[in-house]
């Protein structure tokens, strides 16, 4: 589990799309499991920081609707929406979720196709700090599954322990990789380290 | 492919049955364009034959186009297209989906409005009606299948509402020109529609392949 981290417009998110296949990079190229992220969507599971989600849809909707563009029938859709603590019962239209709710959906869309390496991209942002340990212990669990996980978060603190390793990332580019032990403390002080040399 | 255009297909009439934005916008629109043009003119029925081709396909074409700008508008909302987008499902078949879909929405649109022609304008086909069955599907399908496509190369411009009649209108002359020429044709009872049908059949034809040819580019363009 690798925690990606960086300040606004470092290229964090970029970096995910490039991965997913969504753009393509404009130098260098990038490999998935030893192919092109175009040939490797099946393996690929991706989370934007938006929910990628309906909704006028409720949560079985959504995912039955995604769930078919991987093959996957009814039965996984409600396990991988019981697997994030929501309720395939609930009828309730996505667009009447909270947002924690939401995040959990989207985490679930992303993961209904088992895939081998998962791309999230702020997948904690708005969300209440229990709810976010729940994510954090259910991607752990993902993680312990077998899966790579790669996260883009502005919260280390809370991969503190959980993630493999952190990078920072700075202009597009990956400047520093930190050992998950005390990264929380450590890309923290090198970012007001940062700061203050920006200022003198 | 087939399984995945289902689900696509399924999905949006669900989603339009809920919102009823299309339909609603097209309905209303297209409503519009009747009375108005029936205030404006006083025709006598054979000049009614004469003209109605060409109002009812301009009123459908303006409908549609409400319609159409729509198509892809709930795809970008939430980043869904780009959920869709990283799947390994065909993307002719979520273009074939859509453009099904827009056939359906305006296909319900002409069945609705086409009694309140028949009404404002007092027309009564001499030629055989069957035809304009036929016409109205290929012509229909002619304005969708370039519509969604056009539609989907213009989502990430600014003025995408503008951007699409731009494009859309001139590349549809021919085929407009085919469906009023062959509605006049049957309603009037002067002209075999033969002719036109045949070059809506192959227009349908040629831009159906260009469509599915080049959308999955037009898709994956940043």
């Amino acid at each position: 589990m690798y925690g990606v981290q960086g300040d606004n417009g470092a290229g964090k998110s970029t970096l995910l799309r490039v991965i997913a296949g969504l753009i393509e990079p404009t130098a260098g190229s990038v490999q998935v499991f030893g192919r092109k992220p175009r040939d490797a969507k099946r393996s690929l599971g991706y989370m934007a920081h938006a929910s990628m989600l309906y909704d006028e849809l409720d949560a079985v909707e959504n995912l039955l609707y995604f769930g078919g563009l991987y093959g996957v029938g009814r039965e996984r859709c409600e396990e991988a929406i019981r697997a994030v603590g929501l309720d395939p019962a609930l009828r309730r239209r996505v667009g009447q979720y909270s947002q924690g709710m939401r995040q959990r959906l989207s985490l679930a869309r992303a993961v209904i196709h088992n895939p081998a390496l998962l791309l999230l991209d702020e997948p904690f942002s708005n969300v209440d700090a229990h709810s976010a340990r729940e994510m954090v212990a259910l991607l752990a669990r993902m993680r312990d599954e077998g899966r790579t996980v790669f996260i883009v978060t502005h919260q280390p603190a809370l991969l503190e322990g959980v993630a493999d390793e952190f990078v920072s990332m700075e202009s597009g580019m990956i400047v520093a990789r930190w050992p998950a032990r005390g990264a929380a403390a450590t890309i923290e002080s090198a970012r007001v380290e940062r700061t203050q040399e920006a200022r003198r | 492919m087939i399984a995945v255009l289902r689900a696509t297909l399924a999905k949006d009439l669900r989603l339009e049955w809920r919102s009823k934005d299309a339909v609603n916008s097209m309905l209303f629109f297209a409503l519009l364009v009747a009375v108005i043009f029936s205030f404006s003119f006083d025709p006598t029925a054979e000049e009614s034959r004469r003209i109605a081709g060409g109002l009812i396909w301009v009123a459908f074409l303006f409908a549609a186009v409400v319609a159409l700008n729509q198509t892809w508008a709930r795809e970008l909302r939430s980043q869904v297209l780009d959920a869709y987008r990283v799947s390994p499902a065909s993307p002719n078949a979520l273009f074939l989906a859509k453009a099904v879909g827009n056939f359906l929405f305006v296909a319900l649109l002409e069945v609705l409005m086409t009694p309140l022609f028949i009404v404002f304008y007092n027309l009564r086909a001499i030629g055989p009606v069957w035809q304009l069955a036929l016409v109205a599907a290929l012509g229909t399908w002619a304005l969708v299948v370039n519509g969604t496509f056009f539609a989907a190369m213009s989502i990430r411009t600014r003025s995408r509402e503008v951007m699409l009649p731009l494009i859309l209108f001139p590349i549809s002359i021919p085929a407009l020109i085919a469906m009023v020429q062959a509605t006049t044709g049957i309603l009037t009872g002067e002209l075999s529609p033969r002719f036109w049908i045949n070059l809506l059949l192959v227009y349908d034809v040629v831009f159906t392949t260009a469509c599915l040819v080049l959308f999955e580019t037009v898709l994956d363009a940043e």
